[in-house]
């Protein structure tokens, strides 16, 4: 947008003509950052299908157990509590990394990894006393609903930690290169994308879940 | 003993020499055929020692240019395959009355109009679609390459891998026999029991992952890489509507991606999505794979309508008539797109409320398809108009695809829509718009194009008569469909009892014969004007006089695309350069910076095939160890940081250096 | 935009800035919007869970953004407004998706199955 202000010199040569070619190396803006968010807003609308299935499931409970008999909102405040806390130690990564510091960068990216690791096992312990007392993801069309979203997002955060993991060994082979820090940073967005997701389900699962 | 049937049961699952249809002359036939040329291929490759250029040079490559050409060839084989199912099932339907049941059972049939519906749009449409924009994009807005050029070539083989798989099914095991869209119960796992539909789901979410990869990767493009003073609006239209085109594919194919990964799940798990019992509900599938499903008609009409856009200010000498209200009209639509899916199932029992919401939603949407036909008039009024082949196709187009769209808004009133739901008259609506809108305009994109990719232009005779025979039997193959329709007959149906209604199907089945000849007309001339390069040739890059960047490169454009960057002033940049006289320098280049091509794509795609057909025949000891090989792979492509070069300048030099020759001479 | 700031493989001008305030104010509020709701929900405060629905929703809403605005960086001025454009537009579409669903399946459940609906 900054062409239309820019002096009458980079625009048209000097009797005046336009100048259609730009004369030097010109290389367009990288377009890793704004590619990857468009990546997660399509990701966001993954999960606004299965969160509007288990709107219209969410009570289809077909003589099974339901939600407010059987979830566990204090193991729900410690798995919350673990991603958040999981949030800000990826924010001291990152000012780590602003700071250049490879190290210090390393050290809350793993923080962040195990806090992350803790909140998978949370889950998938949730997930086994739920099958373990009937309610497994075949029992009726809520639970199916339910396993389904909570576990999509189990499933990304997972797959969160493999990159973590991934990103640890190349920032340790290779530093603070600028790649690097572009993935670090897709990977804080990723991060912090799936707490946002994580709201909205403890809100509309869980919280919502055990009220009458 | 035991040991060994579990073994075997763990990587071949339920794949048996059953499955494959021995016992089907038609099959057995298709295959002997394909096999045949399929060796044919394969032993010229060799013998011509090919292996090396096109693993190099195509299979590898990085650049925009080839991906997009090989998504077109793609497009074009799968258009035979699709087309093969067409007049198969148009051939069976002349036959099929009363004592005659036709040629084919109707477990065959079901397949081929599943198969039919499923190619056309996802490995015909979507691929040509997808090429046109992926050749294009970059030349039009003056760059070299797209934002992510190694994603371009993963997305390219993705597609190939889904429509791959879409193949396979039709030598080993069987294909859906659903309908296009794989409605549960009928696709749940009490109802088709076999493999049609994991081949469906698994063919569709490989392709789909690509498509969305690419979405995402054309819409970066058109964002951040525009050339300098290139705003908005003065993008070229075609520009426009990729990037309205490519946000609705990135909005709208995760939901397709949820929904499918829904129903495998109660197809694998036997969990309850839209099961009929345990509180599952199958209307919620239909609900949203048309919230997917109706953007998707967006996704393929309005790059088209970008085509014509540039065809038809190009032939008519004249600035594209109401150039901003295009825009606004193209982005209103896009955000229309979204609230209108509901018209597909008005039947389904919602109440009046919402189904007059979306059937006004649906009537809204025709306004700004209608404001764009007359720009189209309007820059055609008082022009100098040359009807050489893209503007036939234009023309054709603008009759054809208004009466499509007045049959649509017909069927957007739900009371009518309660008498024609899923009769042939939705069907004869559909194919005219689609073919009249969709395949016209790619076909005149080819051939508007041709030139740009190739060097030569295609040959005049033969793509006017691929032209009249696609528009003759276009109306042959469906007006009668409209007839019997409105009389009441369903689509889907493999076999009638009424002999009156004969006729109209024996016409529809001369009007695919005679597409079946404007089809061939296009493969000759493919050949002919092979053949005649020599005369076709097209020297200056610039044939048809154009109006945007792509025109001012050679043709075929170099690598690199542009040896400098242009700068844009205006819209119609390569018109304006060409007004004010514009010299291209002959000195001064530098290197340039390029991407560098990679074999990960081709692999991880590979990869994702051989995962999806062993989950389709539940081979899971292959599926768990191809899905740890793909996540190793990606990981370790990850690893790999060297990922572009410099062409030298003395190489620059050398390749413009040739072309001032070439246009001195012209 | 310009050829001037070409380069940008060679510093991380297109990585945002962040400091330790914004992440410090993020995690506090966080902290505070997620800790009410549970406390109003276990601890059955209001007398209506209707009330009680509402209020969480609120603090959901806002939690979200506070996530985006400290968390994720989210402003106008990122890519060149490009970021918040494609921000709003999911949005919507993510209100599309959630109500449309909810509205149409509803309004079948009505008219197709009056007995079993409440």
């Amino acid at each position: 947008m900054s062409e239309n202000t820019m002096t009458a010199d980079v625009n048209s040569t000097q009797d005046g003509q336009l100048e259609f070619l730009v004369k030097g190396d010109h290389h367009p803006q990288n377009g890793t950052l704004l590619g990857f968010w468009i990546y997660l807003m399509s990701d966001c609308l993954i999960f606004a299908a299965l969160f509007a299935t288990y709107g219209v499931l969410g009570r289809s409970y077909a003589g099974g157990p339901t939600g407010m008999e059987l979830f566990d909102l204090s193991l729900i405040a410690i798995n919350t509590s673990l991603l958040l806390v999981s949030s800000i130690t990826y924010g001291f990564a990152m000012l780590h990394m602003q700071a250049n510091k490879v190290k210090g960068t390393m050290f809350w990216l793993a923080v962040t990894g195990l806090l992350g690791l803790g909140f998978l096992s949370l889950e998938l312990y949730e997930f086994h006393h739920l099958i373990s007392v009937g309610a497994g993801p075949q029992t009726s069309g809520f639970w199916t609903a339910f396993f389904a979203l909570v576990g999509t997002h189990g499933l990304h955060v997972f797959f969160g930690i493999v990159w973590l993991v991934t990103l640890l060994f190349q920032l340790k082979k290779h530093g603070l290169i600028p790649e690097n820090k572009r993935r670090v940073f897709c990977l804080s967005m990723f991060w912090h994308f799936l707490d946002v997701v994580w709201v909205g389900v403890f809100t509309y699962v869980y919280l919502m879940g055990v009220l009458p | 003993m035991f040991e060994n049937l579990d073994l075997t049961k763990l990587i071949f699952g339920r794949l048996t020499w059953d499955a494959i249809p021995f016992h089907d002359p038609i099959i057995l036939g298709t295959f002997a055929v394909v096999a045949l040329g399929g060796i044919a291929l394969l032993a010229a490759l060799t013998r011509y020692k090919l292996w090396g250029y096109l693993w190099n040079e195509w299979f590898t490559t990085i650049d925009h240019k080839k991906i997009g050409i090989m998504y077109i060839i793609l497009g074009l084989v799968m258009l035979l395959r699709g087309f093969a199912d067409a007049i198969m099932m148009r051939l069976h339907q002349a036959m099929a009355f009363g004592d005659s049941t036709g040629y084919l059972p109707p477990h065959h049939y079901d397949q081929i109009f599943t198969a039919h519906g499923v190619i056309m749009i996802f490995f015909v449409a979507m691929p040509l679609v997808t090429g046109i924009m992926n050749y294009l994009i970059p030349l039009q807005i003056g760059t070299r390459d797209v934002a992510f050029p190694f994603l371009n070539n993963f997305s390219f083989w993705m597609t190939t891998g889904g429509a791959a798989l879409m193949m396979v099914s039709l030598f080993i095991g069987e294909f859906a026999k659903t309908g296009w869209l794989a409605y549960p119960p009928l696709s749940g796992i009490l109802q088709s029991p076999g493999v049609g539909v994991d081949y469906y789901i698994w063919a569709l979410q490989i392709a789909g992952v690509g498509t969305l990869l690419s979405g995402v990767n054309l819409l970066v493009t058109i964002v951040k890489m525009r050339a300098p003073g290139m705003s908005l609006m003065k993008m070229p239209v075609f520009t426009w509507t990729s990037l309205c085109t490519n946000i609705l594919i990135v909005a709208a194919f995760p939901v397709l991606t949820a929904v499918l990964g829904m129903l495998t799940m109660d197809r694998y798990l036997d969990t309850a999505f839209f099961t009929n019992d345990l509180g599952g509900n199958a209307m919620m599938y239909v609900n949203l794979i048309w919230i997917w499903g109706h953007p998707e008609v967006y996704i393929l009409i309005l790059p088209v309508f970008g085509i014509f856009s540039e065809i038809v200010a190009t032939y008519s000498r004249k600035p594209l008539f109401g150039y901003t209200s295009m825009v606004y009209a193209t982005v209103v639509i896009t955000v229309l797109s979204y609230l209108v899916w509901l018209h597909h199932f008005f039947t389904m029992g919602s109440g009046a409320s919402v189904n007059s919401f979306f059937g006004i939603t649906t009537m809204i949407i025709s306004i700004p398809t209608g404001a764009k036909i007359f720009n189209w008039l309007f820059t055609m009024f008082r022009g100098r108009i040359k009807f050489d082949v893209p503007m036939l196709w234009t023309l054709g187009f603008m009759v054809t695809f208004v009466i499509g769209g007045m049959t649509g808004v017909l069927l957007a009133v739900p009371p009518v829509d309660f008498v024609l739901h899923n009769s042939l008259f939705l069907i004869a609506h559909f194919h005219n718009v689609i073919i009249g809108g969709v395949l016209f305009g790619l076909f005149a994109g080819i051939t508007y194009w041709f030139p740009k990719a190739t060097g030569y232009k295609l040959d005049e005779f033969w793509g006017k008569l691929s032209f009249w025979f696609w528009l003759i039997g276009f109306y042959f193959a469906f007006m009668p469909l409209y007839v019997l329709g409105l009389m009441g007959v369903t689509r889907r149906v493999s076999h009638f009892e009424d002999q009156s209604l004969q006729i109209w199907f024996q016409i529809a089945a001369f009007g695919a014969v005679l597409i079946a000849v404007g089809i061939a007309a296009f493969a000759i001339q493919l050949i002919v004007s092979f053949r005649r390069r020599e005369a076709l040739v097209d020297e200056t890059g610039d044939p048809w006089d154009g109006r945007t960047l792509e025109w001012s490169t050679s043709s075929p454009p170099p690598p690199y695309n542009f040896a400098f960057t242009p700068r844009v002033h205006d819209l119609d940049a390569w018109w304006q350069m060409k007004q004010h006289g514009f010299q291209r320098p002959e000195s001064g280049f530098i290197p340039i910076h390029m991407p560098k091509g990679t074999w990960a794509g081709i692999v991880l795609s590979g990869i994702s095939v051989v995962i999806g057909f062993a989950l389709i025949w539940h081979m899971w000891l292959v599926a768990g160890v191809s899905f740890v090989a793909l996540i190793g792979t990606a990981i370790y492509h990850t690893f790999n940081y060297d990922r572009d070069y410099y062409i030298p300048a003395e190489e620059v030099e050398r390749i413009e250096a040739e072309r001032t020759r070439v246009l001195a001479n012209v | 935009m310009s050829e001037h700031t070409h380069d940008h493989d060679h510093h991380d001008a297109d990585i945002p800035h962040v400091s330790l305030k914004e992440y410090a104010t993020g995690f506090v509020l966080a902290v505070i919007l997620t800790v009410i709701p549970f406390w109003l929900v276990m601890g059955d405060v209001l007398e209506s869970s209707t009330t009680t629905v509402m209020v969480i929703l609120g603090f959901a809403l806002v939690q979200i953004v506070v996530h985006m605005v400290f968390f994720l960086h989210m402003n106008f001025h990122s890519e060149g407004g490009w970021n918040m454009l494609a921000l709003i537009f999911t949005l919507i579409l993510v209100f599309i998706t959630l109500a449309g669903s909810l509205w149409v399946m509803h309004n079948l459940n009505v008219n197709m199955m009056p007995g079993m609906m409440d």
